[in-house]
């Protein structure tokens, strides 16, 4: 069931991971003893029921788990072999490194162009010029830019939802991270703009490192290339996404992904 | 008529003579106010001192306790939105919810709040006393500005406590400091009811009289340091209505008059601002 080196037998470089996680809130345990690389530069689908610490899993990635009263984490994630755990670990710096959507857009109370701008200003860009052309690319990035370019002034609740979640992509891009997690991106969305935000991450899978967590299973067909599959807080198997779809080892895997469970 | 029809009508009447106790009362004050006080209201009111004769019925106005009860109010606004805002944004941002010192603090706020202003105003007298301070503008300042506090920071926390968690999170997701996140972020989606918050407090502070009964002093000038006494609208007021010249006592309407309006300006005021302010935040 464990399988360290099962990322490099596929020429998968790590570039996230995840040694002996262990999370619990309070005394009930939410994710046991996972352990996991997360290649580079490719899209990872992390699959399951609900409740399973799928999205326990993704922020324990960015440290977002913090938030929670009574949490207690042991174990390291290593993000370009630095531990987010360390006491010593500057949190706020590891997660520049990282682009995160939500289940529902949560766009900022400002501007469309302040949103997108928000990143690099926190991060010391106070330069006007090298902000618009920050604010245009990363738009461009996310495919709002068209749609907004008239109107960047105007409150980021001008925007229908599924633009609001391009807007946060395109936010969370600017910040120039390395690594896009995304809670279930899709979940509040039309299909249109379900199927705009796909089409995003397989743009963008060259060249950033995505996790996406979903109980999607035809989306993990569509996008994934890595899968990772978990039932009640363990991670049940991971591999490429052809071995997990073809060919599961573990009875439970079979069993998601012929429809027995859900 | 069975009885559950009874009982949605007996309620309903309920709902229709309290709405109306309340309208009724409303009227009732300003009626009485106007009534009594235009008469009295000129000019001179709002832009002359009392004269030494005013008190008596001679003429002058109350422009030293206006004067007075603006600065005494706006002082003291100044001075706890500078604690308030902080302590809220400990509240809300710093602190994780269920730590015993965040319920304490939330506590002793719902406490205070409730203290009645003479109490205040004892207390800071006695406080005055130790500390050797004859009774001013400072002192009442102060003292104002202990009373409005709690009820300043429990109007802001109810808002910042709106703020969804999520809009914090997304921006700690990008790297911001917390305090970024409480300034840049909750601070301006919650900046309606912060203002809201500010400008309630303010009309509190501006129509207390028994914490500056002792504490601020009352004389006939416009108040020009700190260090100066100053009157009030609300000591005026009652000054003016415990004379036994009628003349003196309608003046104290008049008064009464000034004071609404200023309290009713601020109320628009903060209705105005909620509007303006709120064309950002995420509903």
């Amino acid at each position: 069931m464990t399988q360290p080196s099962a990322t490099g037998a596929v020429g998968l470089k790590p570039h996230i991971s995840v040694r002996n996680l262990n999370v619990y809130y309070g005394d009930q345990p939410a994710l046991a003893d996972v352990s996991v690389d997360i290649p580079d530069r490719k899209i990872t689908a992390v699959l399951g029921p609900s409740g399973c610490g799928k999205t326990t899993f993704l922020r324990s990635l960015n440290r977002l788990v913090d938030s929670v009263d009574g949490v207690r984490v042991s174990g390291q994630v290593l993000v370009d072999d630095e531990d987010l755990f360390d006491p010593a670990a500057e949190v706020t710096h590891i997660r520049k490194k990282m682009g995160l959507l939500s289940q529902r857009p949560s766009p900022l109370p400002m501007s469309i162009y302040d949103n997108v701008a928000y990143g690099p200003r926190i991060h010391g860009q106070r330069d006007r010029a090298a902000l618009d052309a920050l604010v245009e690319h990363h738009l461009k990035l996310a495919g709002l830019w068209e749609e907004v370019r008239d109107r960047l002034r105007a409150p980021a609740t001008s925007l229908s939802i599924g633009q609001q979640q391009r807007l946060c992509l395109a936010r969370g891009l600017a910040v120039e991270p390395e690594i896009i997690l995304a809670d279930e991106p899709t979940s509040a969305l039309d299909p249109v703009s379900s199927a705009h935000i796909e089409g995003k991450f397989r743009e963008l899978r060259d060249r950033y490192t995505i996790v996406i967590v979903t109980h999607i299973l035809r989306q993990a067909r569509r996008l994934a290339d890595y899968v990772i599959f978990m039932y009640m807080g363990r991670m049940v198997e991971h591999g490429p996404a052809a071995e997990i779809f073809d060919n599961p080892r573990e009875k439970q895997t079979r069993e998601y992904i012929s429809g027995v469970i859900s | 008529m069975n009885r559950r029809a009874a009982e949605e009508t007996f309620f309903k009447a309920l709902m229709g003579i309290s709405a109306l106790a309340i309208v009724a009362a409303l009227l009732g004050i300003v009626g009485t106010v106007l009534w009594k006080g235009l008469p009295t209201m000129n000019l001179d009111m709002v832009t002359k001192t009392p004269t030494g004769a005013f008190h008596l019925g001679g003429a002058g106005g109350v422009l030293n306790a206006i004067v007075g009860s603006l600065c005494l109010a706006g002082g003291a606004t100044v001075v706890s939105a500078c604690l308030a805002l902080p302590i809220v944004m400990g509240l809300n941002v710093y602190s994780r919810r269920a730590s015993r010192l965040v319920t304490f603090t939330r506590f002793s706020m719902d406490v205070l709040a409730g203290v009645p202003s003479i109490v205040f105003g004892a207390v800071g007298y006695i406080l005055m006393r130790l500390l050797g301070l004859p009774a001013s503008l400072l002192v009442g300042i102060i003292v104002v500005s202990l009373l409005i506090l709690p009820i300043m920071i429990k109007a802001m926390d109810e808002m910042v406590r709106l703020v969804p968690a999520e809009m914090a999170e997304a921006s700690a997701a990008l790297g911001a400091t917390r305090l970024e996140t409480a300034f840049r972020v909750v601070a301006r989606q919650a900046l309606p009811g912060l203002a809201t918050a500010v400008l309630i407090a303010f009309g509190r502070g501006v129509g207390d009289a028994a914490s500056v009964l002792f504490t601020a002093g009352f004389n006939d000038r416009l108040p020009d340091s700190l260090g100066s006494e100053a009157a009030t609208l609300p000591l005026m007021i009652f000054h003016q209505y415990n004379s036994p010249f009628p003349d003196v006592q309608n003046r104290a309407y008049a008064s009464a008059l000034i004071l609404m309006v200023i309290i009713l300006a601020v109320s628009v005021t903060a209705r105005i601002l909620t509007r303006r302010l709120s064309r950002h935040s995420i509903r």
